[in-house]
């Protein structure tokens, strides 16, 4: 058990959100243009990071919004919480700072 | 001179009997060889296998078995049977739904059921009967149609009535108004378990008797590439190993590995967690799996029950998981088992399980010509070891899949060709 923290409704335990993996992946721009390797990549291909990662949580039994955290897969520290349509904070710079 | 020179080609293996056993005791068992060697790395070999784990190490065992490749390396990161061999509820059957599944897990069980006597490794290989149990009607159709499935391919199995499955399992609750009433279930009468640390010593025994060297704390670092692309060996913790062939099995990590190697795998690392209880008299001689509650049970020869809990919800590398889990698996535990309701738990623990979108295994030729991946096998790779390792080799000593693991390339999430088993795996595998 963990605290998620939501950027809405704050901290809360993590058995209230639906999980998301991988943020900031983009759905392909004019879909039937693609090919079915871009297909591939869009619907399957994640990246499975150990260590500090940028993913998707979605806070089902509170606000019921998406938002994306930065957290660290190995350790599960949490180094950021951010809304969706937010740019993604600087994963070295975040845990550079845990660090000093 | 090479140092490891004197050390190559089959080494001779003390058999295990009874003979052997009366014999040693007479020395006060102190004149028992070690099992396998622990060599230095050699510069080269042929096939590097990246992953000692009972997948990883049949791969070795069968390419120098019946590929004639001898000169082979497995490289352990941790010490063999460490990771999910070592943490699996130790659960085998073959009772899929699709017929590409059922051909892969039965063709693994049948290899299961003459391995101790080929690797002269008692493995505990028992074949007690794994039942599936349904808990609504939507579920107990789903596995009457699997049943169906299951007998088209050949495969044993019967279905049986809450009634018969009472007889089978006197300990469980068919009361039918609790939450999740027993509708019916699936058994397969030859599976069963086994007992998972022999299955990684047994092979590495007999790997290790065939030439094959096992080195352990052993942790890739990096792979090298020639600049047409082909792979030519791996950088390790103990120095640059070459080989042109690298098989990975790395079961939770491969998606480091993979990353490592310069492309993405569609694979999920989770955490799954399993429990044994404080040891009691026989109550259970069968395996009995819950799909819809996130239970699995079965009784060990020292007498614990072992307790299979879910996948946690998210991503993670440490080998824990979230307590939510074996909370909710107690709760299922004692209503299906109401005698456990005071029983105490011993140990908890988690591993790192490589789950698949579709439930299914990835043993396929990657982007890069030379390396080898088998993994996804989820949570329920266990059941799969000595076919994962028989088809991986053949796979590796051939640079094509044969048919029984074409289906499990990585080019199906391209072609669309999934091997969908979440219903027959579930998290229950």
């Amino acid at each position: 058990m963990q605290l998620i923290p939501c950027p809405w409704c704050g901290p809360r335990d993590d058995a209230e959100f639906h999980y998301g993996a991988e943020a900031h992946v983009a759905r392909p721009a004019v879909p039937s243009e693609r090919s079915d390797a871009e297909w591939e990549a869009y619907l399957y291909l994640r990246r499975n990071t150990k260590g500090p990662f940028a993913e998707r949580w979605l806070h089902t039994n509170g606000c019921r919004r998406w938002f994306n955290v930065i957290r660290d897969t190995y350790t599960h520290e949490i180094f950021a919480s951010y809304k969706p349509g937010e740019p993604m904070p600087d994963i070295d710079q975040l845990t550079a700072k845990k660090d000093a | 001179m090479d140092a490891s020179a004197g050390r190559q080609g089959p080494t001779t293996k003390q058999r295990y009997s009874i003979f052997a056993l009366a014999k040693n005791a007479l020395s006060y068992h102190e004149g028992w060889q070690q099992a396998w060697r622990s060599p230095e790395p050699k510069k080269a070999y042929d096939v590097i296998i990246v992953g000692g784990g009972g997948h990883g190490l049949t791969t070795a065992y069968y390419l120098a078995k019946l590929h004639g490749v001898r000169n082979v390396a497995v490289l352990e990161k941790g010490w063999i049977g460490g990771g999910n061999t070592g943490r699996n509820t130790t659960i085998i059957r073959s009772g899929y739904l699709w017929d590409e599944s059922i051909k892969l897990y039965e063709h693994a069980l049948k290899l299961w059921e003459g391995m101790s006597q080929e690797l002269n490794f008692n493995v505990m290989f028992s074949q007690r009967g794994v039942i599936n149990l349904a808990h609504s009607e939507h579920e107990w159709r789903e596995m009457r149609r699997r049943y169906e499935a299951i007998r088209l391919n050949g495969v044993d199995i019967a279905l049986v009535l809450p009634d018969e499955i009472k007889k089978l399992v006197p300990i469980i609750n068919i009361d039918p108004t609790i939450r999740y009433p027993v509708k019916g279930g699936i058994l397969q009468q030859r599976g069963g378990t086994a007992r998972h640390d022999a299955v990684a010593w047994g092979y590495a025994r007999a790997a290790d008797a065939l030439g094959v060297d096992i080195i352990q704390n052993c942790e890739v670092t990096g792979f090298e590439r020639a600049p047409e692309g082909q792979i030519i060996g791996v950088q390790t913790t103990r120095g640059f190993i070459a080989s042109n062939k690298v098989g990975c099995v790395p079961a939770g990590h491969s998606g480091v590995l993979a990353e490592m190697a310069g492309f993405m795998l569609p694979i999920q690392a989770r955490p799954l967690q399993a429990l044994v209880s404080e040891p009691i008299k026989p109550v259970i001689d069968k395996v009995v799996m819950s799909n819809a509650v996130h239970m699995y049970i079965s009784q060990s020869d020292k007498g614990e029950l072992v307790l299979g809990a879910g996948t946690d919800a998210y991503s993670s590398y440490a080998q824990r998981g979230s307590p939510n889990h074996p909370e909710h698996l107690m709760a299922a535990t004692v209503e299906l088992y109401p005698i456990t309701s005071r029983l105490r738990m011993l140990r908890q623990w988690g591993g790192i399980v490589d789950t698949c979108p579709d439930a299914s295994p990835i043993i396929s030729k990657t982007p890069i010509p030379g390396l080898y991946f088998n993994c996804g096998w989820g949570t329920g790779g266990f059941k799969a070891t000595p076919g994962s390792g028989h088809v991986f080799a053949d796979l590796i000593a051939h640079d094509r899949p044969n048919a029984l693991a074409a289906p499990f390339s990585l080019d199906r999430f391209r072609t669309g060709y999934l091997v969908d088993e979440h219903g027959a795996a579930g998290v229950a595998h």
